[in-house]
């Protein structure tokens, strides 16, 4: 095993990787600094609205007076917030019951129509349902989304565990007297590991641009919390007159997506062995 | 050879169902192992041989019970494992141990070496992580490998040595038998040597008994005892390995003897060619296995199935040449 590794080699090698990454830090470190760097994204101003990005509101303000660069900062806090939270429960929720169907046939032949199931709704009607149902929170966002990206970690799982249960090593295993849940664990789970990690970026993703769209439609988190997709639908109206007040929660999601897909992408390739060399 | 055998064998069969259109109705089946019987005793090998596809890897498979039979006795230290449940089987596993063919995919590459070779002795013997890795240790200097293989990738280690490791494993509970699936069809042949000859000297050291799975009638001549020979599922004869190779009985062996490479072509003698392909499992000739092949073919042949019997003493045959009725 390479002891060192070399960092030089390693960006020029993975820049997708390195540029994906640098990118989410960024996002990440500005939201969480928000109180630090912008202002009270609530503060309403009736006097100051509709105003063009200036020294005073970088981005400008809304229709209400508020100033779009706190409320932009703010809304990533969200975005980022959801995005991480779905990928990590997804994942996690995804390993449990991949592996609850290695244990026992009969529970994957349910589970997996189960999932069938699940994965026929579109995500953002299920997670519109949900939301209607519940109050609106972030909580609920979060669970809601998860929901329906659970199934596709499912069936990742369960398809590198198809494969590598065939293996020679996992026979040798049995031959050795290893009970199923021991071989689970320690030769099944760690190759899960690597796809698995290129999933949740891409859960990751899909769960900003999702809560996105609820915000957008108002079936997200409350209209007290500044996201970016509720200031987006807030200030559409005004579109012609004050495009700042659309741009800039945009560019943002937009970004976001990016990092986070670039990110993946670059995992992918690295993590592949089929694609890989090693570093 | 004396004593109850490590393992007997009767009747043994294995039978996989076949499904075929969209409602998966059963639509045949493949008799892999058809009646099959035999016995192995402590410190001797027994080499299964047989073109690919005849079974004989099923029966390495069936023996250690990692497929279930669907019939027949197999009797492993004085047990019969053939009805015993998971966990009765696993407690049992600590008897016989499996080396596999392929060096490459039966060590898992995330896990050091160590960790791999010991995992047995973890699950049959309550010891420490120390006392463990000195056992580890141990196992490694028996197959000739250096301690610091404990803290190393199966990657970082050559096919010959990674089949030492497989075999260190093997070896870790100490059982009574080793199944050996063509465990030096995958090496270049110089190391194939040191591979057979290191299993043979632990053989000496511990009376270990042997069933050795090859379609490779050299390494059979020089590691094995006995030698049974298959055709689709069914033995076709048993003999002691100088007996069998001296004067085979069978059409098959004498077919199988004279395809096999030796070093001087015109030493070869007699030279019975065998034509044609392998029949399908899934429909196999009637009566004799082999008769579309064999260049001894009676009209008997096509209608009644040989049975196993002693063509001379100690000396199995399956063929309507060499039973008496």
């Amino acid at each position: 095993m390479p002891p060192r590794i070399d960092v030089r080699r390693f960006v020029r090698r993975n820049p997708t990787i390195v540029i994906g990454a640098i990118l989410l830090i960024v996002l990440l470190m500005i939201a969480l600094l928000a109180p630090l760097i912008s202002g009270d994204p609530q503060r309403l101003a009736p006097i100051d609205r509709l105003r063009p990005p200036s020294a005073q509101h970088w981005f400008g303000t809304d229709n209400l007076g508020r100033d779009v660069f706190a409320r932009t900062v703010w809304g990533g806090r969200i975005s980022l917030l959801v995005g991480f939270s779905v990928a990590a429960f997804a994942t996690v929720a995804g390993i449990g019951i991949g592996l609850l169907c290695y244990l026992s046939g009969w529970i994957e032949a349910v589970v997996m129509r189960v999932m069938d199931g699940l994965m026929a709704i579109p995500s953002i009607l299920l997670a519109i349902a949900l939301v209607s149902l519940t109050q609106a929170s972030v909580a609920t966002v979060i669970i809601a989304i998860t929901i329906p990206e659970i199934p596709r970690v499912t069936r990742l799982v369960r398809a590198v565990m198809l494969g590598v249960r065939e293996r020679p090593f996992v026979e040798a295993a049995t031959a050795g007297g290893s009970r199923p849940l021991k071989i689970m664990w320690r030769h099944i789970l760690p190759a899960t590991i690597p796809p698995l990690i290129v999933q949740a970026t891409y859960s990751a993703a899909s769960a900003i641009l999702i809560e996105a769209g609820l915000s957008f439609l108002g079936a997200g988190t409350p209209p007290s919390i500044p996201t970016w997709g509720n200031m987006i639908a807030g200030s559409r109206v005004f579109l012609s007159s004050a495009p700042w007040a659309v741009f800039f929660p945009g560019v943002s999601l937009a970004v976001a997506v990016l990092a986070v897909n670039i990110l993946g992408d670059g995992l992918r390739d690295r993590l592949d062995p089929r694609l890989s060399r090693r570093m | 050879m004396t004593g109850a055998p490590v393992l007997q064998v009767e009747g043994l069969e294995k039978r996989f169902p076949i499904f075929r259109g969209a409602l998966r109705r059963q639509a045949g089946e493949v008799r892999a192992v058809d009646k099959v019987g035999f016995s192995i005793a402590a410190g001797e090998t027994l080499c299964l041989v047989g073109e690919s596809g005849c079974g004989k890897s099923t029966i390495g498979r069936l023996v250690l019970r990692l497929l279930a039979p669907s019939a027949g006795r197999i009797v492993l230290a004085g047990t019969d494992i053939s009805g015993l449940n998971a966990e009765a089987m696993r407690s049992f596993r600590r008897h016989a141990q499996m080396v596999f063919q392929d060096p490459y995919g039966s060590l898992n590459p995330r896990l050091k070496v160590g960790v791999t070779i010991t995992e047995p002795i973890e699950n049959f013997e309550a010891l420490g992580a120390a006392e463990r890795h000195a056992r580890g240790v141990a196992l490694l200097a028996r197959v000739g490998m250096a301690a610091d293989a404990m803290d190393r990738f199966p990657f970082e280690f050559s096919g010959g040595q990674r089949q030492r490791l497989a075999l260190a494993r093997a070896l870790s509970v100490r059982p009574s038998l080793i199944v050996a699936d063509e465990p030096v069809s995958a090496l270049d042949v110089s190391v194939q040597a040191q591979v057979l000859n290191l299993l043979m000297d632990l053989q000496e050291e511990t009376n270990i008994a042997y069933l050795f799975i090859s379609h490779d009638l050299g390494v059979v001549e020089h590691i094995g005892h006995r030698v049974a020979v298959m055709y689709l599922g069914r033995l076709m004869e048993m003999a002691d390995r100088d007996t069998l190779f001296a004067s085979p009985l069978h059409p098959y062996t004498q077919a199988l003897i004279a395809a096999s490479p030796v070093a001087d072509p015109r030493a070869r003698g007699l030279r019975v060619p065998i034509e044609g392909e392998v029949p399908s499992p899934v429909n196999p000739p009637s009566g004799c296995h082999f008769h579309t092949r064999c260049p001894h073919v009676m009209p008997r042949c096509r209608a009644e199935q040989p049975s196993l019997v002693a063509g001379a003493p100690g000396h199995m045959v399956a063929c309507h040449l060499h039973s008496a009725g």
